[in-house]
């Protein structure tokens, strides 16, 4: 509209005091109801991180419960499953879940050559939801609700917030899937599609696909709590019915688009074309089983005994449900490494980030595999918390590598390559020191979900101080990348529109990039579109 | 743009509603997917035992004497097949510009989804049971009053749906289709439900 002076000052107060105020309610009311998908995804990704530093704080307290318990406990005896259920609150439904799902609603339009994300109301309802259900979880069981809460009403608050949070998780993830579905540039079919998109859209099917039945056990439990609480035991019952939601395969779901990242920036590092690419769209596919896994409510265990067909049967489950997400992320991983070795690499922090993410990923993975092997004797033990760090810790330092890499195209601005990169270490002890101990402490047989109240041969506090350590290590070095990414992007080297020497359709224009994303839309003819129009590019066989 | 690649023409219409509305359906199916699995986990862990008359084996979950109005569930199950013809019907009509057919098409499969509400409130009534007299009943309301949810969804699209028609803005059978793919989606789910709910109990 040219009649209209949509400046934001415009026509705000008379003073000085007046109009800042103006601008600033001017400023939230646009990012509340932007339909621009880069601020829904930002809104989505800065919430998530401050989930990530949530989670390292709260780790430390449950670490410190663990080492502390028998002389100066926090934490009463009856609290104690309302406190670990909070603690996987917070890393699944906080920091892990819509941290990659922001990234993907901000930058998968770009890559794909869309003008704008398809349905960003239904984005914006999600990020909403999410939020409001987050608050009322972390409320309600506050004030005494939760699983095995007291309270029946906040128990009942507790089911409503975890299915608006799950509400808000499906209703982001429908416009992801849906842009790539329907709003590619031309001439890019889904063979083409950028490895990063296509993981997104995988990642995204999957939520649909798995959070609905969380959302169906949630209805039962709601029911039951707030008449009889004969079928499902009421409060008491209610973590047995919806655990599965906070621990593997779930959340290997939310952690596909990380290893997608990976499969993204690798090329890019080595300045090539990503080498056997349908291979790894195979192989991203290959994760999403983990979604198949997680409707199940089951661990799909390996058992060793029993006769022959039975064993037979358990390791074809096992395998099915445990082996082929592992080897998806492997087959991701090791082509990512083969890019590098056909090409020029250029180390960066976005590449460090996400190498190490995933490492950790996939040795979160791995443990996921032994822990399902029931003869290992890990069942029922803090190894499977082992895992949960390793792969919500790996997805957010991986979600580092994200925001370090398409920060430039988002906010128009550098990170500082030489305060990153030491981040990316800072974060790999923290994960490790946070993760491993519980590893060891498993095969010594430490308790799942207990606070302390535990005996086993070994040094049990050296683990869990170990352990409290590695998830302070890890808040800080959030809480440090956070603050020099917001002071970076306030202030730092403007970058230019293609600062990597990128192959996908966002580094064509300008950074940060406009409102519809595209002055002009280009026609694709390859995976990698830059790479065919730039000069002297190493040419490898896709 | 900083390197230029050819400008490509203007991309074709895509069908946004369509591919999101399927992506919707798949959430309301593995909804109930999800509680019928449960529910069947708990009608497989319940015991066996001799109804009170003596005459037949029951589960142990179903209340005595417990008497499902076989009728309105029939007819409940029957009038989702009407209510996607219907929808069909405003697809057709859609495709050939007959706006008056697509507003009485949409129009009737609104009162088919109030005829629907209508059927599951006469089984409540017939019911007789508590919700909070037992597990099967809880489950009983809760994924039936669920799947009410889902029509009730379904309603409010055809409400959208005819408004877009009588505004003016029905040119598009994107919305239609979309819309009739919905109520697809939902008929399947509740010839799961009727079967497990209704028939097998």
């Amino acid at each position: 509209m040219t009649t209209i002076d949509t400046h934001a000052g415009a026509s705000l107060g008379s003073g000085d005091g007046s109009l800042v105020r103006s601008s600033f309610l001017v400023a939230v009311a646009d990012w509340l109801t932007s339909s621009d998908h880069k601020k829904i995804g930002r809104l989505f990704l800065t919430l998530s991180g401050i989930g990530a530093i949530a989670a390292g704080v709260l780790g430390v307290l449950v670490g410190l419960e663990r080492i502390t318990a028998d002389s100066s406990s926090i934490i009463s005896a009856g609290a104690e499953t309302q406190f670990i259920s909070m603690f996987r609150f917070v890393l699944v439904y906080i920091a892990l879940a819509p941290l990659f799902i922001g990234i993907a609603i901000a930058v998968v339009p770009l890559q794909v050559g869309a003008r704008a994300l398809s349905l960003p109301r239904l984005a914006q309802f999600g990020v909403w939801s999410w939020f409001f259900g987050v608050a009322l979880v972390v409320i309600s069981v506050s004030a005494g609700g939760g699983p095995t809460g007291s309270d029946q009403n906040f128990v009942t608050m507790y089911l409503l917030g975890l299915a608006l949070t799950a509400v808000g998780l499906i209703a982001a993830s429908i416009p992801v899937a849906t842009t790539i579905l329907t709003s590619r540039a031309p001439g890019m079919d889904m063979m083409r599609v950028p490895t990063f998109a296509w993981s997104a859209m995988v990642g995204a099917i999957s939520n649909i696909l798995s959070l609905p039945v969380l959302i169906g056990a949630l209805i039962y439990l709601y029911v039951d709590n707030e008449h009889a609480s004969v079928a499902f035991g009421g409060a008491d019952g209610t973590w047995d019915w919806i655990d599965w939601a906070f621990t593997q395969p779930q959340t290997i779901v939310f952690a596909i688009m990380a290893i997608g990242l990976l499969t993204e920036i690798a090329p890019v590092a080595a300045r090539t074309r990503q080498p056997l690419r349908p291979i790894v769209l195979v192989g991203l596919g290959l994760i999403s089983i983990a979604a198949l896994g997680a409707v199940t409510q089951s661990q799909h265990p390996w058992r060793w005994d029993g006769s022959a067909g039975d064993v037979i049967k358990s390791l074809i489950l096992w395998g099915f449900f445990n082996v082929l997400p592992l080897l998806g992320a492997f087959v991701a991983l090791a082509l990512s490494l083969l890019a590098l070795k056909t090409g020029k690499v250029r180390i960066n922090a976005p590449f460090v980030f996400a190498f190490l993410g995933v490492g950790m990923i996939l040795v979160g993975l791995a443990g996921k595999a032994l822990y399902c092997f029931l003869d290992a004797g890990l069942a029922g033990t803090v190894f499977d918390e082992g895992v949960l760090t390793y792969i919500v810790y790996g997805t957010v330092m991986a979600g580092m590598g994200a925001v370090s890499y398409w920060g430039p195209k988002l906010w128009g601005r550098m990170l500082p390559e030489k305060k990153v990169l030491p981040l990316a270490g800072l974060a790999l002890i923290g994960t490790v020191l946070a993760s491993f101990p519980y590893y060891i402490a498993g095969f010594a047989d430490q308790p799942a979900n207990a606070l302390g109240r535990f005996e086993y041969e070994g040094p049990s506090e050296l683990w869990n101080a170990l352990a409290t350590i590695g998830h302070g290590v890890f808040a800080l070095s959030v809480i440090a990348f956070i603050l020099l990414a917001a002071k970076s992007f306030r202030s730092g080297d403007v970058a230019g529109d293609d600062p990597w020497d990128g192959n996908t359709l966002e580094w064509a224009t300008s950074s940060p990039a406009p409102i519809n994303n595209f002055v002009e839309l280009s026609v694709v003819g390859s995976p990698e579109p830059l790479r065919d129009v730039k000069p002297s590019s190493p040419e490898v066989s896709a | 743009m900083t390197i230029a690649l050819p400008a490509a023409h203007a991309p074709a219409p895509k069908r946004h509603m369509l591919v999101a509305t399927t992506a919707a359906s798949a959430v309301v199916a593995m909804l109930m997917a999800g509680m019928l699995a449960i529910w069947l986990r708990f009608r497989a862990a319940a015991p066996v035992r001799e109804s009170s008359d003596g005459l037949k084996l029951i589960k142990d979950w179903l209340p005595e004497n417990l008497h499902i109005p076989e009728v309105a569930a029939n007819t409940m199950f029957s009038t989702f097949f009407i209510g996607c013809v219907m929808a069909q019907w405003a697809v057709y009509a859609a495709k050939r510009r007959d706006t008056a057919h697509v507003n009485l098409a949409l129009a009737v499969c609104f009162i088919i989804g109030a005829a629907i509400i209508n059927a599951q409130i006469a089984i409540y009534l017939q019911f007789d049971v508590g919700i909070a007299d037992g597990a099967y009943q809880t489950m009983f309301y809760a994924i039936t009053g669920t799947m009410i949810v889902l029509v009730v969804l379904g309603m409010v699209f055809t409400a959208v749906a005819l408004f877009r028609s009588i505004g003016g803005r029905g040119t598009s059978t994107d919305v239609f289709s979309s819309h009739a793919l919905y109520w697809y989606a939902i008929t399947a789910i509740f010839t799961a439900v009727w079967f497990v709910v209704y028939v097998q109990k």
